[in-house]
């Protein structure tokens, strides 16, 4: 488990770097005028010494390896023009508790509904509960999330009688963000739930609990659920992370003053070390979630084992 | 066995073969009897006719091929058992014929067009005007007919959509098939997956059309890189399963060339689920369009789609009077998107020959 574990983590932080090259290259074939604020009213002159003052005038490689070294040093450049010469830390310091917090809540309310509608719907298949959840699975899935997240804006706003921005210090304000990041979530977890509880209680051991007695109840829950919910919870860190990522368009919708709001207003800024500071953010916490999701099913389902045999697929 | 058992049993036997030979015995008497003999044995013992029954059974080779030879089709059941399905039938047909009109509207008399500002008698422009007999679903903020626009739009975003569909089945199905049947390839292909994989599709999407002038070209291109890797990994995932099944082994030793294993045995047996994946990225690359276009980084001002009608309206959402502008885009693209996947759900169904009957 420790090696698999290791070679695990080398592997993120490979593909971290490469990916991490990939954007760092990229974004220096972006065209310079986002570097300046006032890019029209400059001379030549004044161009080339801040394109030489922000040290971009060096070859690809040297720009790189300054970044890396900066990396190591816990310093990811400063904002050009979101918040000039700020170190990119400091913004983001104060916007990322408000993304987690949001994050934590959401992930929270998708799986208290999430949860017991799956688990419902496997209970009463092809009966009218079921068609109900399917529907509203149908829905969210077809429907683009930037849809309903403007009509849960219009209606909502005016049902709770809250102002169409967000104001962290209003409880009733959190509502309506939180529920638009549920809700993808919570038709997820109830479709593959539903999808793993039917599909368990076919097997032999359900028919073998029923005979000997066992009420539905507790077959219910004490044997379907508890093994359906193994593969789901693999899904969970990464969920909860992307749901950080997915906060993007409520975020700006809303207004809130966190990470996803940010992006979008940095990519209007072209602030390049910005963007390149969040989306390396993102890309790490992608990874991460991915691992921990692999380990947190292998602590819950001891039959599970990462550390499959060499050439093993 | 015991001494008795074997006793019953032969006296069981005894009985079995002395029944046998008199039903023969009245067979050949009945046989060799006169017309009506032949015909009282033949009423007695069978439904059939004394000549059917004393004579010979010749051997009909049409007869014999009729049997042999069974009219399935793969494609004939699938489009039989889709039509079954009268809900997917329907909205099908509510889907060709949104397509069909996307592609006539312009050319039906008394249209706008959608990217020209209409005037007023007094030549001021007819700005935020509600739907009425002229302007059928109104006009937005600058006074353009919204009828017009929409339709341009839904043309604009089913182009993306059948573009992305398209380049994802070409790209992912062929890199799909080599990296599964390509042992070598492996690395190769699954470092790239970890790479794509393990960033956020929304980030790529934003760097992609961030990086690029915005266009429909950007957009399709944007959409096509995030997901015909996930195309590439499912395919490859099937072939390793079936690639060396009995029967594609049997094909490679009788000599089989690679390709034609590949069309004939491999391919076919995923049509249900690559149809499936196909009908998906329909809506989640239109969906993926407005997305883009809200951030801002979307297609630019003068092509007109529902990601930017949609957004168009969500400006003057607050004003009761004037959310026709959000609604009219929402229901259309709502409509088209829920559409695809019902009618992909029900194809990838009738596809898979399990469900033949």
């Amino acid at each position: 488990m420790a090696k698999y574990l290791t070679k695990r983590l080398l592997r993120s932080v490979v593909t971290l770097f490469i990916v991490t090259c990939v954007v760092f290259t990229l974004m220096r074939a972006m065209p310079i005028e986002g570097y300046f604020q006032n890019y029209e009213k400059l001379t030549d002159a004044q161009i080339q010494a801040g394109l030489r003052e922000q040290g971009l005038l060096d070859p690809l490689p040297v720009q790189l390896w300054h970044f890396f070294q900066g990396l190591f040093r816990w310093d990811f450049g400063v904002s050009h023009t979101y918040r000039t010469n700020v170190p990119v830390t400091e913004i983001l310091r104060d916007k990322l508790p408000v993304s987690i917090r949001l994050g934590c809540l959401s992930i929270l309310t998708s799986m208290v509904f999430g949860i017991p509608i799956g688990t419902m719907m496997a209970r009463h298949k092809g009966r009218f509960f079921d068609k109900l959840g399917t529907v509203f699975i149908v829905f969210i899935q077809a429907v683009p999330a930037a849809v309903y997240f403007l009509l849960i804006q219009l209606y909502g706003t005016t049902a709770l009688g809250v102002g169409l921005l967000f104001d962290a210090a209003n409880p009733r304000c959190w509502i309506l963000p939180v529920l638009s990041m549920a809700l993808g979530n919570t038709a997820y977890y109830a479709m593959w739930l539903r999808r793993y509880m039917v599909d368990e209680s076919n097997k032999d051991y359900v028919t073998l609990a029923r005979a000997k007695g066992v009420s539905e109840n507790a077959i219910m829950f004490r044997h379907i659920f508890r093994n359906s919910f193994v593969p789901l919870v693999q899904y969970i860190p990464s969920s909860f992370l992307n749901t950080i990522i997915g906060s993007i368009y409520v975020e700006s919708l809303y207004s809130i003053p966190g990470m996803g709001g940010l992006l979008v207003t940095v990519i209007e800024k072209s602030d390049n070390n910005m963007v390149q500071a969040i989306v390396l953010l993102y890309a790490t916490v992608g990874v991460i979630g991915l691992m921990l999701g692999d380990i947190l099913m292998t602590v819950l389902d001891p039959r599970i084992t990462l550390a499959g045999k060499a050439g093993d697929r | 066995m015991t001494l008795v058992d074997l006793l019953v049993r032969s006296k069981e036997k005894a009985a079995e073969e002395s029944l046998r030979k008199s039903l023969a015995a009245a067979y050949d008497a009945a046989a060799e009897g006169s017309a009506e003999e032949r015909e009282a044995y033949a009423e007695k013992v069978s439904g059939l006719s004394a000549d059917e029954l004393f004579g010979f059974a010749g051997y009909n080779e049409a007869e014999s091929e009729r049997i042999g030879y069974s009219n399935y089709s793969y494609w004939g059941s699938t489009l039989r058992m889709f039509f079954k399905n009268k809900g997917a039938v329907f909205i099908l047909t509510v889907m060709l014929m949104i397509i069909l009109f996307t592609i006539i509207q312009p050319h039906l008399p008394n249209q706008f067009d959608p990217y020209a500002v209409n005037f007023d008698e007094r030549y001021i422009a007819a700005r935020n005007v509600s739907p009425n007999g002229t302007y059928w679903f109104g006009t937005n903020s600058i006074g353009q007919d919204l009828w017009a626009r929409i339709w341009a739009g839904t043309r604009t975003s089913l182009i993306i959509g059948f573009s992305v569909a398209l380049i994802d089945a070409v790209v992912g199905i062929v890199m799909g098939v080599l990296w599964g049947y390509v042992r070598r390839l492996d690395f190769l292909f699954t470092e790239i997956y970890n790479v794509l994989d393990n960033i956020p599709q929304t980030i790529i999407l934003i760097l992609i059309s961030y990086m690029m002038s915005p266009s429909v070209k950007t957009l399709i291109f944007a959409c096509s890189v995030t997901s015909w890797i996930g195309m590439a990994r499912f395919i490859r995932n099937q072939i390793l399963i079936i690639r060396d099944r009995d029967y594609n082994l049997a094909s490679r030793c009788l000599g089989t060339p690679t390709r034609r294993l590949i069309f004939r045995n491999l391919l076919p047996y995923l049509v249900s689920v690559i149809m499936l994946r196909i009908a998906l990225s329909i809506p989640s690359a239109i969906g993926n369009e407005v997305f883009v276009t809200y951030i801002g980084l979307g297609l630019p001002v003068t092509v007109s789609s529902l990601g930017s009608l949609i957004n168009e309206g969500r400006k003057v959402m607050t004003v009761a009077a004037l959310r026709y502008q959000l609604f009219f885009p929402t229901i259309i693209l709502s409509i088209v998107t829920i559409s695809f996947y019902i009618i992909g759900n029900a194809f990838s169904d009738a596809a898979d020959p399990k469900n033949h009957r």
